[in-house]
């Protein structure tokens, strides 16, 4: 592969012909702030927070703008850090920021970008205009409008992961604003929940029905599984509470999925913390169960199995086996049926 | 899979037939639309429905169920006649090919029409052309290959059409079967199969019965009896051979065919233990009901349908006295006199590798940090992207010639429709966890029944009506929903929903080779409830 030199900030490093200046940076751990760019989606160049200084010269947006050889980036000087504030200003202006009530502060990239370059509180002069505010029509997905940047995340989410293309702009200038299909509300559009333009989204202008009211974010715990549902074996993210209550769930970029849920993935998790679930074991007695200890359930199956295969042989002994279930117990209850019990009457729903 | 999932954008095309895609393996589903839509990929679908896919296909035949073989060995025909197959491959790396080509002559366009339903025999032309001039192309199937009495040979049909192409060995090739369950491929490798120890060695091999008697320390001799599978098991059961039986994880009682059949097998049982993780359909026939921790209350791995090999973490605490099904696995047969000493689900696996060769290779600290695809027979191994690279595991590649056959029910004057089940985006299986689960349950709510407007205008049926649906199993209540999706004649109705059971309905005829219930095809009336 050809490999390229270019030098960040005086530090020397290698990118691959054909990368933008952006990726270069990432790929070498070095920082620099965007909004609109997500690796998983193709370029937009819109919000301009990405601004470097390409060769003492001109100021160039870092995630379209090819790297080349020799190239001498700088990331930050008096002049980027200023555009980067006044940008940052307007966007504030423009919107309706109050992280006191975004479920999303403290993940908020937009707030942490206005921290970072200690971006002044609007002063009101901006005329607002009304926007859509909609937390009830589905009951996957809030949106809240005021908090948007338009910065196009959320539709490419949905025309290059999901391949749904529920989302779109429509308007102009400063009248553009975020649509799904033909001016539906969320809730009534062709959407499916996969819920990927909200793990996409920098602010919180989209969010999760589940996430308000169960912790602030960063009193989250995060910890990663493999979903229950189909085979792809999607990797998720789950996050708990404080309470030990799941939370969310977001996919995660390292397994099959490359990120991407489907809305079983995405919200299937609860009955995991259903009042449904099983708390004791049972034992059926005239017909009706009552709760037991595990000592005497255990013991109970274990004496009737063993009395069964001594009065009419380990075949007449069969076990159901799960697909539902790891490796490992499946492992066991195969060598359960055939070295304690002595049969091959194992076998699970591959076939169902 | 033979092949990987990211190996998707290496194909040129894709075959997608018996596979409803953005539905049942959506996150898939996604990263085929990207390469058809976005890159301008070929795609054939091959379904009984108007699934979502077939809205971006360059072709899409839409065949009555059941005749999977009929179609594919028609493609096949017009691809040797035209000259399209490839033929050194075909040559160096199969065998069988004379008599496959002997059976394929009499599939033409014409006759695989009228077996399938298809109005035009020119799109099944023009659906081979396209599947042959692309290479590397994919195969994609699903369980509207399997659920058949024919589904061993819908299957064969499969990797014969690829083998026929040089589409196996190859990145971007192969024959995808999309596994329904997130761990079903594991459960198969673990040898939670009646036949086969782990890693598929047949249990009535003398050497791999005293390999695991050597392993497991056993004093008996290892059974070498082929145990039975599920249905057949319900069957030992109600002709009162069986006598026992430990459900884990299982839903028979909603996942199996013939429902009134399966209930009169479990109350036939002297005793029946259910290890789940809610009070399930099949759980209140039980003597003994014991909770099992849920997915994100335990560690272990699961094997995906690429077989790749994935490690899950305790996410939370377990739900009440729920414990870890290995935990209590190891008490019972510690209480029947063995000496299990598991400590951990890793200890397990550690045992897996000695017995397993295809796992051999594979620990916890790798999967945590690689990706790792079976087989992967030492630790310095990579694993196996994809499967049959310059040589089938047998050798050759095995061609076989297959004839179709008629399912087991068809339409009569009494039971005048088809009935087709499966499942929805929203739900799974049976329900046990999506309908437990607030979002999903809300979004659909409750089971219905698709029909095509002649059919609706046949029995004067109106869109969300309660309408009726017997067989000669059983009769069930449940909504229409009038939709040019299924082919006219053909009912669809997703078996999650226990209130209006799918499988009430279903035959239990099963594949004479791998006792695969048909689920997919029986014969069924339609009837107005309020007339």
């Amino acid at each position: 592969m050809d490999t390229i030199q270019l030098t960040f900030d005086g530090k020397e490093v290698t990118g691959k012909k054909g990368q933008t200046i952006l990726e270069v940076a990432r790929d070498n751990g070095i920082d620099i702030p965007y909004l609109c760019y997500h690796p998983r989606i193709s370029k937009t160049g819109a919000c301009r927070i990405c601004l470097v200084r390409v060769n003492d010269t001109a100021l160039k947006p870092s995630c379209t703008e090819p790297a080349a050889n020799g190239m001498k980036i700088d990331t930050e000087d008096e002049e980027i850090r200023e555009l980067r504030r006044s940008i940052l200003g307007m966007l504030l202006a423009e919107g309706d920021h109050n992280c006191l009530y975004c479920e999303w502060n403290g993940e908020c990239e937009l707030q942490r970008l206005c921290h970072r370059y200690d971006v002044p509180e609007p002063t009101g002069e901006f005329p607002k205009r009304e926007r859509e505010v909609d937390t009830v029509s589905s009951n996957g997905l809030r949106r809240n409008e005021n908090r948007c940047i338009l910065c196009g995340r959320c539709v490419k989410a949905c025309s290059e992961i999901q391949m749904n293309s529920v989302w779109e702009f429509t308007g102009r200038g400063s009248a553009t604003t975020l649509t799904s299909d033909m001016f539906d509300r969320i809730g009534d559009s062709s959407c499916v929940k996969c819920g990927t333009c909200v793990q996409l989204c920098p602010t919180g202008a989209l969010s999760f029905q589940t996430v308000l009211g169960r912790g602030q974010s960063w009193e989250l715990q995060k910890e990663s599984s493999i979903c229950i549902y189909c085979g792809v074996g999607c990797k998720i993210d789950f996050y708990t509470n404080k309470e030990g209550v799941l939370v969310k769930a977001m996919g995660n970029e390292q397994g099959p999925n490359e990120g991407h849920l489907c809305v079983k993935g995405r919200f299937g998790f609860d009955f995991v913390q259903s009042d449904k679930r099983l708390t004791k074991p049972l034992i059926k007695k005239n017909g009706k169960f009552e709760e037991a200890e595990w000592d005497e359930a255990l013991g109970l199956v274990a004496s009737k199995l063993s009395e069964i295969k001594s009065a009419t042989g380990p075949d007449s002994i069969m076990a159901f086996s799960s697909a539902k279930c790891t490796n490992e117990e499946n492992y066991l209850m195969q060598k359960f049926m055939r070295a304690v019990i002595g049969t091959n009457n194992v076998d699970h729903c591959a076939r169902l | 899979m033979t092949n990987s999932i990211r190996e998707i954008p290496i194909s040129e095309a894709y075959l997608l037939i018996g596979t409803n895609t953005t539905e049942n393996h959506p996150v898939i589903g996604s990263m085929l639309k990207r390469e058809v839509i976005h890159k301008k990929k070929k795609l054939v679908v091959i379904d009984p429905r108007r699934i979502e896919m077939s809205r971006y296909a360059d072709v899409y035949l839409q065949i009555k169920p059941g005749t999977n073989v009929a179609i594919l060995n028609g493609l096949a025909h017009v691809i040797l006649k035209e000259n399209l197959h490839d033929a050194e491959y075909v040559k160096t790396r199969c065998e069988g090919f004379d008599d496959y080509r002997k059976v394929v002559e009499k599939y033409t366009p014409e006759h695989v029409a009228s077996i399938c339903g298809i109005e035009d025999p020119s799109l099944i032309v023009k659906a081979a052309r396209i599947l042959a001039n692309a290479k590397p192309m994919a195969l994609y199937y699903c369980m509207g290959i399997t659920q058949f009495k024919s589904g061993v040979n819908g299957v064969k049909s499969c990797a014969n059409f690829q083998m026929l192409l040089g589409n196996l060995g190859v990145a971007g090739g192969g024959v995808n079967p999309l596994r329904g369950q997130n761990n079903v491929q594991g459960a198969c490798d673990m040898g939670a199969l009646n036949a086969v120890y782990p890693a598929y060695q047949p249990v009535g091999n003398e050497d791999n019965k005293n390999k695991f008697k050597n392993a497991w320390k056993v004093a008996f001799d290892l059974s070498m009896k082929p145990g039975l599978t599920i249905v057949e098991s319900l069957n030992a059961a109600i002709a009162g051979d069986l006598k026992a039986l430990y459900v884990f994880g299982e839903n028979p009682v909603m996942s199996d065919p013939n429902q009134h059949h399966v209930i009169e097998a479990l109350e036939k049982l002297d005793f029946l233990v259910v290890q789940d993780i809610v009070m399930t359909e099949t759980a209140r026939y039980a003597d003994v009901v014991l909770p099992g921790c849920a997915f994100l209350e335990k560690e272990g791995t699961v094997s995906n349908t690429e077989r790749r090999v994935q490690l899950m973490h305790k996410v939370v605490k377990p739900w009440g006295e729920s414990r870890d099904d290995w935990w209590i696995l190891t008490q019972i047969a510690n209480r029947m006199g063995v000496d299990w000493n598991y400590q951990s689900a890793e200890d397990i696996f550690e045992e897996i590798r000695t017995v397993t060769p295809s796992y051999a290779g594979i620990t916890y600290e790798r999967v945590e940090k690689e990706l790792i695809q079976w087989p992967c027979p030492t630790e310095g191994h990579p694993g196996t992207q994809f499967l049959h690279k310059d040589k089938f595991s047998r050798g050759l590649g095995l061609m076989t010639a297959i004839e179709y056959t008629p399912p087991a029910e068809e339409v009569d004057p009494e039971y005048p429709v088809i009935l087709t089940t499966g499942r929805v985006l929203e739900h799974f299986h049976t329900g046990t966890m999506s309908r437990n689960s607030r979002i999903l349950d809300e979004t659909v709510p409750e089971g219905y029944v698709e029909l095509h407007p002649n059919e609706a205008s046949n029995y004067n049926i109106s869109d969300g009506e309660i309408v009726s649906v017997s067989t000669r199993r059983g009769s069930i209540r449940i909504k229409a929903r009038v939709t040019e999706r299924p082919k006219p004649n053909v009912a669809f109705i997703p078996f999650h929903f226990a209130e209006a059971a799918a499988n009430k309905l279903t035959i239990d005829a099963l594949d004479p080779t791998c006792k695969i219930p048909e689920f997919k095809v029986c014969a069924c009336k339609i009837e107005k409830v309020n007339a």
